[in-house]
């Protein structure tokens, strides 16, 4: 079960972009997912009150909506933060002790995958293979890529995060 | 029509084209087995339960007799090892997931997948070891429960929600063995625009959905002997009951079951068709009074409380076109609790007003504002038809051994009129039996609007009274009720008068009524069987218009004055309120 965390902080602009976003794509076949995506696109993620506004402004149930948003991994629930981490627990990464990055970090932020910190600095996900088998176990925050990793690295990484 | 020819079985059967298996096969007298398909409501080849063979060319396949067409020459077998192995590891992983407590279970001997299990005889062993939902009850709405340990995902309750109802407050959350059906966040029923019409308890094969039920207290209260209990029955009630007890389906057994309440310790036992009769004088005035000043129209009715609620939360603009009438329910409450209590000599206090209903919203509606006319609330405690079945049983009574027996005075006497209600169509006939009465001052010659009657979700008719045309629709189900609604938000709507009832067919197919299995709703129109019985009934009775009722002018000359009196305004009538869709 997802739940909400932190406040919303939508701005009227962004609601004044994503109107007209609803406003443009209402009347297509097949338009939630589309208005839905673009949504993503202007709050970085899917909470209550940008799936209610969708809903009255297409007169689609906040059920469905909410049902397609926790269908699809490719729609968030939570914020994410101004740095997002992912940690790869692909199989190269998992054998080499990706857990243990997964499991301290966890830790370390006080999140769970999915979530944001409360400062909305850091977020964290589980990713599967980046493509860096050869450097497992890996992550990455934003752009970054960190490999060969061990859990006594991770305080300095996040320090450099500001 | 095209008609397409096959066998089932080796048993030879022709069907009209686009026909499917199944019902070719039902057609031919073989049952194939279903779970999640319910005709005309969710027809998604999700459960694969009905899988049959097809005879093929390059070997034959399986394919789900639920959703597949008949074809030209198509041979189709039902009982092969083949089906029965595939539907019995279906049933086997369905099972690896399901709370098994049957016995403490709400439909333990009316379980769809209880009885699926019997038929495939099934065993106790986990074949599929792994993890177990096991997920909290939501008991958050006042009329219902959720118990998703039960649910098997078969997407019934989501249908008639989201596409018979359009309401779409449940739907299925998260993918995978995750996916639970819920509402949106997570929130409960109770948090949702959700209008209590128990329509999805109504199609749930399983005990995942049931009403919050209240035989307990009820049973509390009458063994308080400084209780005064009273019942109330609707007309719907009469017709649904006699199905717990093996009756056909459109059986009326009004005398039995006043027999049973008395039985079960009431200390009277009340019509709400009383209330009815008296709905139609306050009704049928209203309407009068709307058309001679200039009032809004059209005017709509108010009896059904799930339609109430969906209108508050879905058109609070329009809400000035419903009558400011109480339900029957409602009435038959208030006047218990003032006429009744005063005639009676009894503390209205000291009364424990009980109704039983085809209906889960009546569960919300007692707990509305205003619906309390003698400073206490109108009505204590609904019990549905299925709790009042379960009643019967539990205090041990031989149903179909009991005598026939009537209701009590002084507010048990009631009209055809009355009886109606039940149907889609009944208020607005029964309406017009005494307003066009009242509007001619004439003697109707027939008092049947026939019209107005019959299962289709819309009708309407055109009445020419007293050189004025009338104009007037009824609808059933909200899903039917939005295209009424939006007609008169457009300002387009040509009616006077307009009946809407929440669920399909009206009451009689209301979400409190006995639970009928796809195995029979597929094949047999259940709401259309009931409302019969209760034409049946109202062409029985000597008295069938509600002003003609010789309790209902007692109550008028004795206390409430005339329709619409101020004494009529406190007692019977009510007000709405806005609130959100959410």
């Amino acid at each position: 079960m997802k739940s909400q965390t932190l406040p919303f902080t939508g701005t009227p602009e962004q609601a004044a972009e994503l109107q007209k976003v609803i406003a443009e794509l209402k009347d297509q076949p097949g338009a939630l997912m589309p208005i839905m995506q673009k949504a993503q696109g202007i709050y970085g993620y899917l909470p209550i009150e940008v799936q209610k506004m969708i809903a009255d402004g297409t007169g689609i149930p906040i059920e469905k909506i909410y049902g397609v948003s926790t269908f699809y991994a490719q729609f968030n629930l939570q914020p994410k933060g101004k740095y997002r981490i992912s940690v790869c627990l692909g199989t190269a990464c998992y054998v080499k002790g990706g857990d243990k990055i997964w499991d301290a970090l966890r830790k370390k932020l006080g999140i769970g995958e999915g979530e944001c910190t409360s400062d909305r600095k850091f977020s964290l996900d589980s990713c599967r293979c980046i493509g860096a088998c050869g450097m497992a176990p890996v992550m990455m925050i934003n752009d970054d890529v960190y490999g060969r990793l061990t859990v006594d690295q991770l305080d300095g990484i996040l320090a450099k995060y500001n | 029509m095209d008609m397409v020819n096959l066998k089932v079985n080796g048993i030879s059967v022709s069907v009209p084209k686009g026909t499917k298996i199944v019902a070719a096969a039902h057609e031919a007298g073989v049952k194939v087995p279903t779970l999640c398909y319910l005709k005309g409501v969710n027809e998604i080849a999700s459960c694969r339960i009905c899988m049959v063979e097809v005879v093929g060319p390059r070997g034959n396949s399986l394919v789900p007799a639920c959703a597949q067409p008949v074809k030209e020459g198509m041979e189709v077998l039902t009982n092969t090892p083949r089906v029965l192995d595939a539907r019995r590891r279906t049933l086997q992983l369905i099972l690896s997931d399901h709370n098994k407590k049957c016995l403490s279970c709400v439909r333990n001997g009316k379980c769809e997948l209880q009885e699926l299990c019997h038929e495939m005889n099934m065993d106790d062993e986990d074949h599929f070891k792994g993890a177990q939902h096991l997920p909290p009850v939501d008991d958050s709405a006042v009329h219902m429960d959720r118990d998703n340990s039960k649910c098997i995902l078969c997407r019934r309750c989501v249908s008639m929600c989201t596409n018979i109802q359009q309401i779409g407050v449940i739907g299925a959350n998260n993918r995978g063995f995750n996916t639970q059906i819920g509402c949106a966040f997570e929130r409960g029923l109770g948090e949702t625009s959700c209008v209590s019409c128990g329509q999805c308890i109504a199609v749930c094969p399983t005990g995942a959905l049931y009403e919050k039920s209240y035989i307990d207290e009820v049973l509390a209260a009458i063994a308080d002997p400084k209780k005064h209990v009273v019942v109330q029955t609707a007309p719907s009630v009469r017709v649904g009951l006699g199905e717990e007890f093996g009756y056909p389906i459109g059986t009326d057994v009004e005398g039995k079951m006043a027999a049973a309440l008395r039985r079960i310790g009431f200390d009277k036992v009340f019509d709400t068709d009383f209330g009815a009769d008296l709905t139609i004088m306050e009704e049928a005035n209203e309407f009068v009074e709307r058309v001679k000043t200039g009032g809004v129209l059209p005017m709509i009715t108010s009896c059904s409380p799930g339609w109430v609620k969906y209108c508050e939360h879905y058109y609070p603009d329009q809400l000035a076109h419903l009558s400011t009438c109480k339900s029957p329910q409602q009435m038959q409450g208030a006047v218990t609790k003032t006429y009744y209590a005063k005639k009676a000599g009894i503390d209205p206090k000291d009364i424990v007003s009980v109704s039983v209903m085809p209906c889960t919203a009546k569960k919300f509606e007692i707990g509305r504002d205003g619906q309390e006319a003698a400073g206490v609330k109108d009505v204590d405690y609904v019990l549905t038809t299925r709790e009042l079945a379960r009643m019967i049983k539990r205090v041990g009574l031989d149903f179909r051994s009991l005598p026939d027996e009537t209701f009590d005075d002084p507010i048990g006497e009631s009209t055809g009129a009355a009886v109606i209600f039940g149907a889609t169509g009944g208020v607005m006939e029964a309406a017009l039996r005494t307003a066009v009465e009242t509007l001619t001052g004439e003697t109707l010659a027939r008092p049947e609007f026939h019209e107005v009657r019959g299962q289709e979700g819309i009708k309407e008719a055109t009445y020419n009274v007293a050189g004025m045309e009338v104009k007037v629709a009824v609808a059933s189900s909200t899903g039917n009720a939005r295209k009424i609604m939006d007609q008169i938000r457009a300002g387009t709507a040509p009616w006077h008068f307009v009946e809407i009832m929440c669920c399909p067919g009206g009451c009689v197919n209301g979400g409190g009524q006995p639970q009928v299995p796809a195995s029979i709703r597929n094949f047999v129109n259940v709401p259309k069987l009931r409302a019969d019985a209760l034409y049946r009934n109202n062409e029985a009775k000597t008295i069938r218009k509600s002003h003609e009722n010789p309790s209902i002018k007692k109550i008028y000359a004795d206390f409430l004055g005339k329709p619409g009196s101020e004494t009529a305004h406190h007692v019977l009538h009510t007000h709405y309120v806005p609130r959100e869709v959410c």
